[in-house]
């Protein structure tokens, strides 16, 4: 985004022959029909089929759903704890990134493979680990058992898991941008006289805020529909620690399909808007800087 | 040397090759066929199928001369029925509870009337819910009234996702209703005294044996007789059961999945299957993995292991369609109890 200016003048002088190019990559139309046809059979189709089922129920039999006490607690707390797990990832996902990208330091690369580890991992395995780590009689509850702090089986432990999860969805989409950024910019910054709080905040903040964004953006998402390590950690209470995810399971047991779409619809939305919104955001943080 | 080794490799190749041929040959004549069967069944039976399906294979073997091999499936018992409900190719269901296998009626894939096919409402083996505590009972719990003191923690899984806990929550409701001469409300009352002392609400019945062993959460946890003796099996000292004054005869059914059999004619396979499990041999194997046995002179060897109980069964709240519906549907009792 920055590079803008520099290749501004570039596209003027591409334009003409890219009309004649059949492109870099050859194979572009069958491609695009592959991928068109995959992801309608992976991603688009099952989600229509889910809304399907949902609008069985109606607008009524939606809102009866949407509208009970347990689904409304449940809501509440799988986006207090997916929002609060997100931004502890954006803080600290981006600490990491900068350590791994600006820092040499012994076993940097088994740092960096490291925070693979959340995506490599099955998230139920993740939850038994934590719950085995944080519960009263575990390395880390054991010592903050006394400090009157419970993790396991309360809301704390579903923020924890799903920090968990999220945190390398911000390292990975921010690294590559910190990455692309060269010394030589703060480098200039600083002979042009700015300290470093305001080489950060005016030259590098900027230009990783849109991948912070997404990346944040995931983690949340990711929050709100995870299940498996949760379950674990979480002691799973109606009104207390349930998560929707749970509830859907919960509908499915009833053999409820249509009730367990609604609520599944319900996290689409949710997760849409969420996503929208990130991408409203950063095109109004982007405007003032293009003109 | 390195003449030889390709021409051993050909040679290896072709003696492969036609052993091959011979044993393909020979297979018609001799095997008079190879069957496999698919249990879907819920997760506490995976030990007791392995040592069973081994013993039916070699009972066939002998019989008939058929290979027989039986896969099985295990997960939640509501799962499961879903699954088989889907599409998975289940010749039989062994699930936890009788609501499951109707779900898989209700889709059309067996007669409604499956529980009348085999002895004892199709059900070869019994259980019941009892508690496991820690060793030397230091909240000297005795029976359901001690559960719902204020200083007890009691770990069990949630009923809306564990068959399991759909027992346990029965077993507490109707102990309750039995020593109120009847008194719903009462039993209600007690039911939510006994969830307000629950903790950790875990999504199924292992994982609540997990939180109760490996964590050390709560003081009682309440369960399947035969996952209890599992925990003292595993946990050596650690635990002792106390079984209460009263509880419900659990009854895991069976049933053939008629739609399937049909059209992979295994529909005398699996009905040999099933009906192998009532058998003193077979009943002998499920008491030794804590199932209570129907055969009576089994269940006479077996008196030791399993403590005498007053058992009501689900007839007392008017068969799991009724009881689903009066206290897990949406809105139902459980919901009531925690207000939700």
């Amino acid at each position: 985004m920055s590079t803008a200016t520099t290749t501004a003048p570039a596209p003027t002088a591409d334009l003409p022959a890219a009309k004649h190019q059949p492109g870099i990559l050859p194979g572009f139309r069958l491609s695009l029909g592959i991928s068109l046809f995959a992801l309608s059979l992976l991603v688009l189709l099952p989600t229509a089929a889910m809304v399907g089922d949902a609008a069985s129920l109606g607008l009524g039999g939606l809102w009866r759903v949407a509208s009970s006490p347990r689904v409304i607690g449940a809501f509440r707390v799988s986006l207090i704890c997916a929002l609060l797990a997100a931004l502890t990832c954006a803080v600290f996902g981006l600490l990491i990134a900068w350590v791994l990208v600006r820092t040499r330091f012994p076993g940097r690369r088994i740092a960096d493979a490291m925070v693979d580890l959340p995506f490599a991992l099955p998230t139920s395995v993740a939850g038994i680990a934590l719950s085995t780590l944080y519960a009263p009689n575990g390395w880390l509850g054991g010592l903050l058992a006394p400090l009157g702090i419970h993790v396991a089986f309360t809301v704390v432990g579903i923020y924890v898991a799903l920090t968990f999860v999220g945190l390398p969805f911000v390292v990975r989409s921010v690294q590559p941008v910190l990455q692309d950024l060269e010394a030589e910019q703060d480098e200039a910054a600083m002979m042009l006289g700015a300290d470093r709080l305001q080489t950060f905040s005016r030259v590098i903040f900027p230009a990783i805020l849109p991948s912070l964004c997404a990346g944040f953006a995931m983690a949340f998402a990711r929050g709100l529909g995870e299940y498996g390590s949760v379950i674990f950690i979480s002691s799973n209470r109606p009104l207390v620690s349930e998560i929707v995810p749970l509830l859907i399971v919960t509908k499915l047991e009833q053999f409820d399909f249509a009730g367990a779409a609604a609520i599944g619809t319900l996290m689409l939305l949710l997760s849409f808007c969420v996503l929208l919104a990130i991408t409203l955001l950063q095109r109004l943080g982007q405007l003032p800087r293009r003109g | 040397m390195v003449h030889h080794a390709p021409l051993n490799r050909r040679r290896a190749l072709l003696l492969g090759a036609s052993a091959a041929a011979v044993t393909a040959l020979a297979k018609p004549a001799s095997a008079a066929a190879r069957s496999t069967l698919l249990n879907v069944s819920y997760d506490p039976t995976r030990e007791f199928y392995a040592e069973y399906d081994a013993a039916f294979a070699r009972m066939r073997k002998t019989q008939t001369g058929d290979d027989v091999s039986v896969n099985v499936s295990n997960g939640g018992s509501g799962a499961q029925a879903r699954a088989v409900i889907s599409g998975l190719q289940a010749d039989v269901v062994t699930l936890g509870l009788a609501y499951d296998i109707d779900a898989i009626a209700k889709a059309g894939l067996l007669s409604p009337d499956w529980a009348k096919r085999l002895p004892d409402n199709s059900t070869p083996f019994t259980s019941t819910i009892v508690f496991l505590v820690r060793a030397g009972n230091p909240k000297h719990i005795k029976d359901w009234p001690d559960l719902i003191r204020g200083d007890v923690q009691i770990v069990t899984a949630n009923p809306k996702t564990s068959g399991g806990a759909r027992w346990s929550f029965l077993a507490a409701y109707g102990a309750a209703l039995a020593a109120s001469g009847g008194n719903s409300a009462k039993a209600q009352d007690y039911v939510k005294a006994f969830y307000k002392n629950v903790p950790v609400l875990d999504a199924g019945a292992r994982g609540a044996t997990l939180s109760f062993t490996k964590r050390g959460i709560g003081d009682v946890l309440v369960s399947w007789e035969n996952e209890a003796h599992l925990a003292i099996a595993q946990g050596g000292k650690n635990y002792e059961i106390v079984s209460p004054g009263s509880s419900i005869l659990a009854e895991p059914p069976v049933a053939v999945v008629d739609q399937i059999v049909d059209s992979r004619k295994t529909r005398k396979l699996a009905e040999a299957y099933l009906q192998n499990l009532y058998t003193p041999a077979s009943q002998e194997i499920g008491a030794r993995h804590f199932y209570r046995p129907r055969d009576p002179d089994v269940a006479k060897r077996f008196a030791g292991q399993f403590s005498p109980l007053t058992l009501f069964t689900i007839e007392t709240f008017g068969g799991w369609q009724a009881a689903q519906k009066r206290f897990f549907s949406d809105g139902g009792v459980f919901d009531q109890v925690y207000g939700g």
